[in-house]
C-alpha cells in the first residue's frame, strides 16, 4: 500500500470510530435508540434557538464599523469559546495519549508514524472543531436569520479558531511532556484544561466584583475603563469579531493562519506523538510508591470501606481537578461575600444558588466514583456485609466530603448573614443528597476508570442530575427573596426527583 | 457433628440466562478437600461458583456452606469464604498492603493480626519488593498474587477459586500451587476451576467434570477412570471423552 493509500485508509478509519463514538455517546450504546436520539438532537436544536435568541439576538444588527465597546464584547465572546475550545482539546489529546486501545497496534504496525500521527491530530482538530460547529450553530442562525446571511462567515470564525485550539492543545500537552514527564502530565493537563476553560469567566467576574460589586462580565467589557484601554478599531486584535460579522478579508486571513498553525504543529509534532505515547505508556507501568509504614487499624467494617472511598478519592486524578474547577468557580461568589463584610451589597445573595449547584454537581461525580464506580465489585460483593451496609458506608463518604468542602463556605456566610448561612446550607444537604440519590437509582457497576463514559449510561439520570441542581439552586436563591417562589420552585423540583425515582430501573 | 457437615453442599441448582447454564446441580464438597471443578466452556463452572459465593441469584436450589443456608444467611456464610476471581478485581490506587488491609476491615480481621499476616502472604507470594507500590502498573500475575493474599488474609475455611492460575509464570504458578496446597493440609478446603487438567490431575483430592450445566461425573482420578473404563488413560483423554458423550447425548 503506498503512504497516500494508508494516509486515505487511516483517515477513514479514523472517522468511523469518532463517529461511532459519538453515535454510542449519544444513544447510550443502544442500537435502539437511534431514532429517538436523533429526534432528541434535533428537538434540542431546536430548542437551543430560544436561549440563543435571548442571548445574542439583539447583536443580529451590528454593522461594520463597529464601536468599541460592541468589538469588546464580540470579540470576548469568542475569546472565550476559543478557550473553551482549548481546554475540550487539551483533554482529547491526553485521552488519546493515555488510552492505548489502539497505539500499540498501530506503533507495531509497518505504516509510516509520522504520516499516522498526522491524521490523528487531523481528527482531533476537525472533532473539536465539529462540536463546536454543532454548539455555535443554533447562535449563528438567530443571527443570519435577523441579520442576514453575511454572519454565516461566523461559522469560518468557529473553524478557524477550534484548528487553532486544537493546535495549541497538542503543543501544550507534548510540551508539558518535555517539561515535567508523563507521571504528571494526566493530572497538570486535566488542571490547565479546567482553568483554560473557567478561567477567563471567572477572571472577568472577579475584575467585575471589585470594580463594580457585581457578578455581571458585562459590567467590566463596557465600562468606559475597557474602551479606553482597548487597542484602536482598526487593528489585528478585532480581526476575529470583523470576520464574525461579515468582513471576508480578516476571515480569510483567519482561516488561513489557523490552517498554516495546524499544519506546523502537524510537521514539528507528529514525529514527537509516537515517543509521548511510548513515555505515556511508560509511566502506566512504573508504581508510584506509598512510604508508610503500615500497621493494620482496627475498626468496624464500614469505617474499613469508608478509609478505602477516602483513600481511593485522595488519589484520583480526575477528582482532584474537578473539585479543583468547582472550587475555582466558587472563588467570585467567595470574593463577593469577602466585599459584602464592607459594604452591604444585596448581590451577596447571588452566593447561595452557585454553591447550592456546585454541591449537587459535585456530589454527582461523587456519588457515582464511590457507588458505581467499585473496581474490586467481586470482593465487596464476597464481604460479609449485608447490600445495604456497603451502601451506606459510600453515601457517607459522598456526604462526608461535600460537607467538608462545603461547610468553611456556609460558616463564612453565617458571619455575614445567618439567615443565608442557614438556607445554603439546607440547599447544599437537599442539592447533594438528590444528586446522590439519582445517582444510586441509576447504578450500574464499572470500572473508576470509565467515569467519562458514566454521563452515556444513562441520558435520564445526567438530565435529571442537572435539572435537581439547577432547581436546588433556584430553590434557594428564591427561598433568601421570594419565599413563596421557593415554595413552588422546590415543590417543582422535588417532583422531577420522584419522577425520576419513578422512572428509574432500581424502584422498589 | 459440626465437623461431619459438608463444607459445601449444593442441591438442585439451577441458573438460565438465555439459555440453562446450571441445571439443578447437585454437588458435596467434604472439609479439608481440594475439589477441582472441570469442564468446557460454558459448561456453567464460573456460573455455579459465583453462586456458592454469593455473587449470583440461583433461580432454584440451595447453598450450604459448613452448614450455613448462604441464601438465606448470606452474611455469615460469606464471613467464613473467599473467592477469586480470574480476573483480578483490585484497586489501582492501593497498595498491596493497603488492599490487605482494606480486606482484612471488611472481615473484621484484628489488625494485630492481620498485619502480620498480610506482610507473610505477600512476602511468601514474592511480592516483598513491591509491598508499598501502588498496584497500577502490576502484571497480570502480580495482581492475581494481590487478590490471592487478599482472599486468603482472613483465613477462610473455604477457598474458592475461579482459573487462578490463568496468566501466572510458571514461578507464579507454583507459589500459588504451593499455598494452596498448604492450606488443604492445615484443614482448609478448597474448590477450583481450571482449564489446566494436569494441575487438577496432580493437586485435587477429587475432580467434578461438568458439561452442559450438570454432573457428569466426579470422584478421584481412579475412580473417574474406573467409573468410566479408561484404565490407565490421562485425565485429558478421560475429559474428552466425558465431554464427547455428553455432547452426543445433548
Amino acid at each position: 500500500m503506498s503512504a497516500a493509500t494508508t494516509l486515505t485508509w487511516f483517515a477513514r478509519h479514523e472517522l468511523k470510530l469518532a463517529w461511532r463514538e459519538w453515535l454510542a455517546m449519544m444513544t447510550g450504546g443502544r442500537r435502539g435508540r437511534r431514532r429517538a436520539a436523533a429526534f432528541g438532537l434535533v428537538a434540542f436544536a431546536m430548542l437551543m434557538h430560544l436561549p440563543a435568541y435571548a442571548v445574542i439576538g439583539r447583536f443580529a444588527n451590528l454593522q461594520l464599523p463597529l464601536d468599541k465597546t460592541s468589538l469588546i464584547v464580540l470579540t470576548s465572546t469568542i475569546l472565550l469559546a476559543w478557550a473553551l475550545m482549548l481546554s475540550q482539546a487539551i483533554e482529547s489529546v491526553t485521552r488519546v495519549f493515555y488510552a492505548r486501545a489502539d497505539l500499540d497496534l498501530i506503533m507495531s504496525s509497518p505504516a509510516r508514524l509520522t504520516n499516522i500521527f498526522s491524521v490523528r491530530i487531523a481528527a482531533i482538530a476537525l472533532m473539536v472543531t465539529g462540536m463546536a460547529l454543532l454548539f455555535s450553530t443554533p447562535f449563528v442562525d438567530v443571527l443570519v436569520l435577523n441579520g442576514g446571511a453575511r454572519w454565516l462567515a461566523g461559522f469560518g470564525v468557529v473553524v478557524a479558531i477550534g484548528f487553532s485550539a486544537a493546535a495549541l492543545a497538542i503543543a501544550i500537552t507534548i510540551v508539558l511532556f518535555r517539561l515535567i514527564g508523563p507521571a504528571r502530565t494526566r493530572l497538570i493537563a486535566q488542571i490547565v484544561a479546567a482553568i483554560i476553560g473557567a478561567g477567563f469567566v471567572i477572571a472577568l467576574q472577579i475584575a467585575a466584583i471589585l470594580s463594580y460589586g457585581t457578578l455581571s462580565r458585562f459590567a467590566v467589557l463596557t465600562s468606559d475603563a475597557a474602551a479606553a484601554f482597548a487597542p484602536d478599531a482598526d487593528s489585528l486584535v478585532w480581526w476575529p469579531a470583523r470576520a464574525a460579522i461579515g468582513d471576508i478579508g480578516p476571515l480569510l486571513w483567519l482561516l488561513a493562519a489557523s490552517l498554516v498553525l495546524l499544519g506546523g504543529v502537524m510537521a514539528i509534532f507528529s514525529p514527537r506523538f509516537a515517543d509521548t505515547a511510548i513515555g505515556a505508556s511508560a509511566q502506566a507501568i512504573t508504581s508510584r510508591r506509598s512510604n508508610r509504614a503500615l500497621a493494620f487499624r482496627g475498626g468496624s467494617r464500614q469505617q474499613a470501606l469508608r478509609r478505602k472511598e477516602f483513600l481511593l478519592l485522595k488519589r484520583d486524578p480526575w477528582l482532584i481537578s474537578q473539585t479543583l474547577m468547582q472550587l475555582l468557580y466558587l472563588v467570585p461568589p467567595a470574593l463577593l461575600l469577602w466585599r459584602s463584610f464592607s459594604d452591604s451589597s444585596a448581590a451577596i445573595v447571588l452566593i447561595t444558588p452557585v454553591v447550592v449547584m456546585a454541591a449537587g454537581q459535585l456530589a454527582g461525580g461523587l456519588a457515582w466514583l464511590t457507588i458505581c464506580g467499585e473496581d474490586a465489585a467481586d470482593l465487596v460483593a464476597t464481604a460479609p456485609l449485608s447490600p445495604s451496609a456497603v451502601l451506606r458506608a459510600k453515601i457517607e463518604v459522598v456526604l462526608i466530603v461535600i460537607g467538608a468542602i462545603f461547610a468553611p463556605l456556609v460558616a463564612a456566610l453565617g458571619l455575614a448573614s445567618p439567615p443565608q448561612a442557614i438556607v445554603t446550607a439546607c440547599g447544599v444537604a437537599i442539592g447533594a443528597a438528590s444528586a446522590t440519590a439519582i445517582q444510586l437509582w441509576f447504578r450500574v457497576q464499572a470500572r473508576r476508570s470509565q467515569f467519562r463514559r458514566r454521563q452515556t449510561s444513562s441520558r435520564l439520570a445526567t438530565i435529571a442530575e442537572a435539572f435537581s441542581s439547577i432547581g436546588w439552586a433556584a430553590t434557594s436563591a428564591l427561598a433568601l427573596s421570594l419565599p413563596a417562589g421557593a415554595a413552588v420552585s422546590g415543590l417543582m423540583t422535588a417532583a422531577i426527583v420522584a419522577i425520576t425515582w419513578k422512572l428509574s430501573p432500581r424502584r422498589g | 457433628m459440626k465437623s461431619e457437615q459438608a463444607a459445601l453442599r449444593v442441591q438442585g441448582l439451577t441458573k438460565r440466562f438465555d439459555r440453562l447454564a446450571v441445571d439443578s446441580l447437585d454437588l458435596t464438597v467434604r472439609p479439608g478437600e481440594f475439589y477441582a471443578l472441570v469442564g468446557p466452556n460454558g459448561a456453567g463452572k464460573t456460573t455455579t461458583l459465583r453462586m456458592v459465593a454469593g455473587l449470583l441469584k440461583p433461580d432454584a436450589g440451595s447453598v450450604a456452606i459448613f452448614g450455613v443456608d448462604a441464601l438465606s444467611d448470606a452474611v455469615a456464610a460469606k464471613q467464613i469464604m473467599a473467592w477469586v476471581s480470574d480476573e483480578p478485581m483490585i484497586y489501582d490506587k492501593l497498595t498491596p498492603l493497603e488492599y490487605l488491609e482494606f480486606v482484612a476491615g471488611l472481615w473484621g480481621v484484628d489488625p494485630r493480626i492481620s498485619t502480620a499476616a498480610a506482610r507473610d502472604l505477600l512476602v511468601s507470594l514474592g511480592l516483598e519488593a513491591h509491598l508499598n507500590e501502588r498496584c497500577e502498573g502490576f502484571s497480570k500475575g502480580m495482581r492475581q498474587k494481590v487478590a490471592l493474599a487478599g482472599a486468603l488474609v482472613h483465613d477462610p475455611r473455604l477457598i474458592i477459586l475461579d482459573e487462578p492460575l490463568t496468566g501466572l509464570d510458571a514461578v507464579s504458578a507454583r507459589h500459588v500451587k504451593g499455598i494452596l496446597s498448604e492450606r488443604v493440609r492445615q484443614g482448609h478446603t478448597v474448590i477450583m476451576t481450571t482449564h489446566i487438567l494436569e494441575v487438577a490431575e496432580r493437586m485435587a483430592d477429587r475432580i467434578g467434570v461438568i458439561a452442559a450445566g450438570r454432573l457428569v461425573a466426579e470422584g478421584t482420578l481412579a475412580e473417574l477412570r474406573e467409573q468410566n473404563g479408561h484404565g490407565n488413560t490421562s485425565l485429558e483423554d478421560l475429559f474428552i471423552a466425558l465431554v464427547d458423550v455428553k455432547a452426543e447425548a445433548a
